[in-house]
């Protein structure tokens, strides 16, 4: 095993590691669509980073979170659904990240290249990864009691709105260290498979959590071995991966 | 005379420039029970959520300032695949885990009872998965941590036993009678509201009649909350 596969593995763990533990929490909000869609709004980001010589990552966390500072400010003072909003924000950017992004670099923006990741990138995803785990671990009990009830959770003065703010910048967070190797079309996947299949098997909050984090971190890690040595484009298989683990826990889902 | 815990004065909520609360004013005794009546419509759960500030309104509401709420709500829709138990959901008020059983206990949920309905082992079950009454009564237990002064409870249905023949009512009055606890709470049964509140607040989008239950009742308010033909009153007198 060469140390660049160590390093692939390492970095794609601990992507998949926090993109389980954040995903868990958006297939309760029944947000399950919104990493998906965000992952799009990545897209123009990476093409002006692109152009302009900076990690690709950069701009991606950029772009998210205009997105997401945008889409918080328009459903906290508009009547349109949050739903909605997402959705037009990740059609428009995909549409100008499509025109401006050079269509060599298109492919790679689209279904990520696990090639091209390197030291740096591993150092953003450490630091990103960690600050994610430590900001979601201290809203947890929040964020979940506004999923039973949001009237209960602003009843004990609980700041809903800027818990809700809190959480979609973590989302993009965990969107833009994803999209390097999976790319903006299949980051979204890695939120919600594994946190679906967890709930698939979990009866309990903690087991749900501990679930997502794990199969998300195993999905990444044997996608990446099964991806290097058939030679397949990573993105996929570790999608698919993750995929199958979903297929089994719906098998043997306790009824 | 004992000061006021909640004083409300000139309260208004409109939605899309439609009135549902049209200048309210009144003011809730400490450890008094005050109800809130009125038909369907008439406003009283907005009213719940003004007092909570859920929602914006134009007025005052101003509670007194060592108020501790719990609040009930009526009712939750829970996802029943919801991977929470009921002792997680305790717990995002209360890590003691002797509290939670203290106040379980308080809603008629006992160690080794003698019927699973009863028994603390409800604990782990999912939220999703609990019976209305069930979740009502653990809704209730909710509301009882952190040492509440005020209980709001919206609409608690009486047909909910908390063991045996006590129903929800019977638990209020038995609280109340152990400390310092301010209730108000939205009904629809005047034989109720006559037993246990101390004041009463009719509502049809304007406040129609306030205090005690047994004078501020009468033929004429009733008439502006449900109108002419309404012969509740009769129903409960006999």
């Amino acid at each position: 095993m060469t140390t660049n596969l160590l390093l692939l593995l390492a970095v794609g763990a601990l992507s998949g590691a926090v993109s389980g533990y954040l995903g868990s929490f958006m297939v309760l909000r029944r947000m399950s669509l919104v990493g998906d869609a965000l992952s799009h709004v990545a897209l123009p980001g990476i093409a002006v980073a692109l152009a302009i010589g900076v990690n690709p990552m950069l701009g991606a966390l950029l772009a998210l979170t205009l997105a997401a500072v945008g889409i918080w400010y328009l459903s906290d003072h508009s009547e349109i659904y949050p739903e909605a909003l997402v959705g037009i924000f990740f059609t428009a950017s995909l549409a100008a990240g499509i025109l401006i992004t050079p269509e060599v670099e298109l492919l790679e923006a689209l279904f990520g290249d696990i090639d091209k990741i390197g030291p740096i990138d591993a150092i953003f995803t450490f630091i990103g990864a960690v600050t994610i785990f430590a900001v979601t671990m201290a809203v947890s009990k929040k964020l979940l009691l506004m999923v039973v009830s949001k009237d209960l959770a602003k009843s004990q003065k609980i700041k809903t709105s800027k818990i809700d703010l809190i959480y979609l910048l973590l989302v993009c967070g965990v969107v833009a260290l994803g999209v390097k190797f999976l790319g903006t079309l299949l980051t979204g996947a890695m939120v919600i498979i594994p946190a679906v299949t967890a709930k698939n098997i979990a009866g309990n909050i903690k087991a749900y959590q501990i679930l997502s984090v794990v199969l998300g971190t195993l999905a990444t890690a044997a996608g990446i071995l099964i991806a290097s040595y058939f030679k397949f484009p990573s993105g996929p298989t570790i999608v698919l991966t993750a995929i199958s683990f979903f297929i089994f826990s719906f098998v043997f889902k306790k009824r | 005379m004992q000061e006021d815990i909640l004083t409300v004065s000139g309260l208004s909520v409109e939605f899309d420039n439609h009135t549902v609360l049209d200048d309210i004013s009144f003011a809730v005794r400490r450890d008094s029970t005050m109800a809130i009546i009125g038909p369907n419509g008439a406003g009283k759960s907005v009213l719940f959520r003004s007092l909570l500030n859920l929602i914006p309104y134009k007025g005052t509401v101003s509670w007194s300032e060592d108020t501790r709420i719990g609040y009930v709500p009526q009712k939750l829709a829970i996802d029943k695949e919801l991977p929470l138990t009921v002792y997680e959901f305790l717990s995002f008020k209360e890590k003691s885990r002797d509290k939670i059983l203290e106040v379980m206990g308080a809603v008629g949920f006992l160690k080794e009872a003698n019927h699973i309905h009863n028994d603390t082992r409800v604990l782990k079950t999912r939220i999703g998965n609990l019976s209305g009454g069930e979740l009502q009564r653990v809704l209730i237990a909710y509301a009882l941590l952190g040492k509440p002064n005020v209980l709001l409870f919206d609409e608690p249905t009486a047909g909910v036993d908390i063991a045996g023949e006590e129903t929800v009512y019977g638990l209020i009055h038995k609280l109340k009678a152990d400390k310092d606890l301010t209730i108000i709470f939205i009904s629809h049964e005047l034989e109720v509201v006559n037993k246990y509140a101390d004041s009463v607040l009719c509502l049809n989008k304007e406040k129609v009649c306030f205090g005690p239950p047994k004078t501020a009742i009468d033929k004429e308010s009733l008439e502006k909350m449900y109108g002419e033909e309404t012969h509740i009153y009769h129903h409960h007198d006999h």
